[in-house]
């Protein structure tokens, strides 16, 4: 129990409990390992998944170790995969709705709204500023609630398990009002091609800000907590690290290549919505690894919660759906009372509305990175190529890349860091 | 009205932002490519967010290459690569969704296969189209020349036939009682 140093016997009466003896160097008891020698026959293969709980979803990762170190792994998932790309081919641009909210169901506000611009996009509809707005405030929810999970259950990977919690308090608050906004907390399916499904009941601009006021100050505790802590720093500083030029390679999007120096925000540089008048930073790291993402999504949840700040003052009252009779759906006062309302009703939740013939590759800001629907119509009412660009798969595909060389524990800190959502992975 | 142009808050001006830079970056891709581009679809004259370009199978490596690295295009970022089953002859599109990080504009590059044929990899260009290359081979069987790792990346491995297309039927099952087994050859 004592160093080898030691030269009193602790537990003999005349031993002083009181003294301090410091040895310093000591014994060197780390091992060189050499390819040639005995240790060649310790090399071992593992599979990590795809029901570990530490893979944050049905991923698998298998991997060579020698001790404790990756030296040769690949990764296995489609494990979650549910045809949304064919279905989006056999279901009508109403009823893909729904599946949108099961790719990131992390950020599901995001994959929706997003979606629905896609297809207005190919219709030509531009929805009313009030749904515009709405919609904005629900990708900032989405985004913050996004990163909320990434750190909170990053942070419980590296063992810091408190700030998980703190987290995921104001991650539910959050979810109470979108759920004021839809019915739903997680799988929200709250915008309509043209408009929303609801508009936001009243007063729910003054919960939001109230909401942000507080998430405020639980941030600033949690940073406290976490941001400078000496374990954390040592589990995630010069771990995973990306640089720039891999970044570009494997097309990494969002807070994870914002963190290897791609000073670059879809919401900043090709803006769509109203984010061009809105104020708000882009944080960027430099060194690409655990930390600086850690970081990164740290400061853009601050963002997002003075967005939606601005957002919640500039909300008036007004229409929510676009003046287009295509894709607005009738309300059911009309439906119960009039045959033609009652006709259009049938037709529009039976066959579906024709989008025009064209193509079009639309994408915004998602939590993760870039969220792209590349949408071809062929004048139908389904869809002829429905893709979904989710940055999860580009950024999985470089955990490999990120985690050979390193301890098996710091993998999972890397994949908790580039914050893979199974559901957007395998769509 | 010109649904591409008049959206202004679903990003509907790209076509009077970006129209000079497409042009001239188009210009300089067929002084260079001549023949293999074998068409342009430009955002006014056909229902498309972005410039189309359909380039050669044989010739798309350089043409990416290009576009990625030379200062008047700039397209260094491959937002996406996928397929389409556009039921004519040849039979598929591979499409590549550009954008230039710098400066803005995004292109889209076309590639038309037919059935059976096979297209070269971009690896050397993108290291990051391995598992898109994969994808695009899972989904539609569409083979890539010098791909180190060619095998189904979503379905599993024992699947037969190709989901995305469009013959595919949408019921069925396959079912598979044991799992995939690590692979010791893949860790070599």
């Amino acid at each position: 129990m004592s160093d080898d140093l030691s030269n009193s016997y602790p537990l003999a009466r005349e031993s002083d409990s009181r003294a301090a003896v410091a040895f310093g160097g000591g014994t060197d008891y780390s091992v060189t390992r050499d390819s040639d020698d005995l240790w060649d026959d310790s090399r071992v293969i593992i599979n990590i998944g795809p029901t570990h709980p530490a893979m944050h979803g049905a991923l698998r990762m298998v991997a060579k170790l020698n001790g404790e170190t990756i030296e040769k792994s690949y990764c296995e998932f489609g494990f979650t995969h549910r045809a949304k790309e064919k279905l989006g081919e056999h279901r009508t641009y109403h009823q893909f709705v729904v599946f949108t909210d099961r790719m990131n169901y992390c950020s599901a506000l995001i994959n929706n709204v997003t979606y629905a611009m896609a297809v207005e996009r190919l219709m030509g509809i531009e929805p009313p500023e009030r749904a515009i707005l709405i919609r904005m405030a629900c990708c900032e929810l989405a985004r913050i609630t996004d990163h909320l999970i990434c750190i909170g259950i990053g942070s419980v990977d590296v063992g810091a398990f408190s700030y998980f919690l703190y987290g995921f308090h104001q991650r539910e608050e959050a979810y109470t009002l979108i759920e004021k906004l839809c019915g739903a907390r997680l799988t929200t399916s709250y915008t309509r091609i043209g408009g929303l499904m609801y508009d936001a009941p009243v007063g729910w601009e003054d919960d939001c800000k109230a909401w942000v006021k507080q998430t405020r100050s639980v941030f600033d505790e949690m940073d406290r907590l976490l941001t400078t802590n000496k374990i954390f720093l040592d589990r995630t500083k010069g771990i995973g690290v990306m640089t720039k030029e891999e970044c570009l390679d494997y097309s990494f999007s969002g807070p994870c290549a914002r963190a290897s120096g791609i000073d670059r925000d879809l919401r900043r540089d090709q803006p769509y919505m109203f984010y061009d008048q809105m104020k708000f930073e882009v944080p960027t790291g430099t060194n690409g690894d655990v930390y600086d993402r850690y970081l990164v999504r740290v400061e853009e949840i601050r963002q997002s919660l003075n967005l939606l700040e601005q957002i919640c003052d500039r909300m008036k009252p007004g229409p929510i759906w676009a003046d287009d009779k295509r894709v607005r759906i009738p309300s059911k006062i009309d439906v119960y009372n009039s045959m033609e309302a009652m006709i259009h009703h049938f037709k529009f939740f039976m066959r579906g509305f024709d989008v025009p013939a064209g193509e079009a590759y639309t994408m915004t800001e998602g939590a993760n990175g870039e969220l792209g629907f590349y949408i071809v119509s062929k004048g139908k009412p389904m869809s002829h190529r429905m893709r979904v660009r989710s940055p999860s798969f580009w950024h999985f595909q470089a955990l490999t890349l990120m985690s050979t060389g390193e301890k098996i524990a710091d993998m999972i800190a890397a994949l908790g860091s580039i914050n893979i959502i199974a559901g957007e992975l395998d769509r | 009205m010109n649904i591409f142009t008049s959206l202004r808050t679903n990003r509907g001006d790209w076509a009077e932002k970006f129209g000079p830079f497409w042009t001239k970056s188009i210009e300089k891709l067929k002084a260079k490519f001549g023949t293999s581009i074998e068409e342009v679809r430009m955002p006014g004259a056909y229902p498309t967010d972005v410039p189309i370009v359909f380039v050669n199978k044989a010739q798309i490596v350089e043409v990416l290459s290009f576009l990625k690295t030379d200062t008047d295009c700039g397209y260094n970022f491959l937002a996406d690569y996928t397929a389409t089953d556009e039921e004519a002859q040849p039979r598929f599109e591979l499409v590549f969704n550009l954008y230039n990080r710098d400066q803005g504009p995004r292109i889209r590059v076309k590639v038309k296969v037919a059935e059976g044929e096979e297209s070269p990899t971009c690896i050397s260009v993108w290291p990051g189209c391995d598992w898109a290359e994969r994808e695009i081979y899972d989904m539609y069987g569409i083979k890539f020349t010098g791909h180190p790792n060619l095998r189904r990346i979503l379905m599993d491995y024992r699947w037969e036939g190709y989901p995305l297309r469009k013959d595919y039927p949408l019921d069925g099952y396959q079912v598979f009682p044991d799992s995939e087994a690590p692979d010791p050859e893949r860790l070599k």
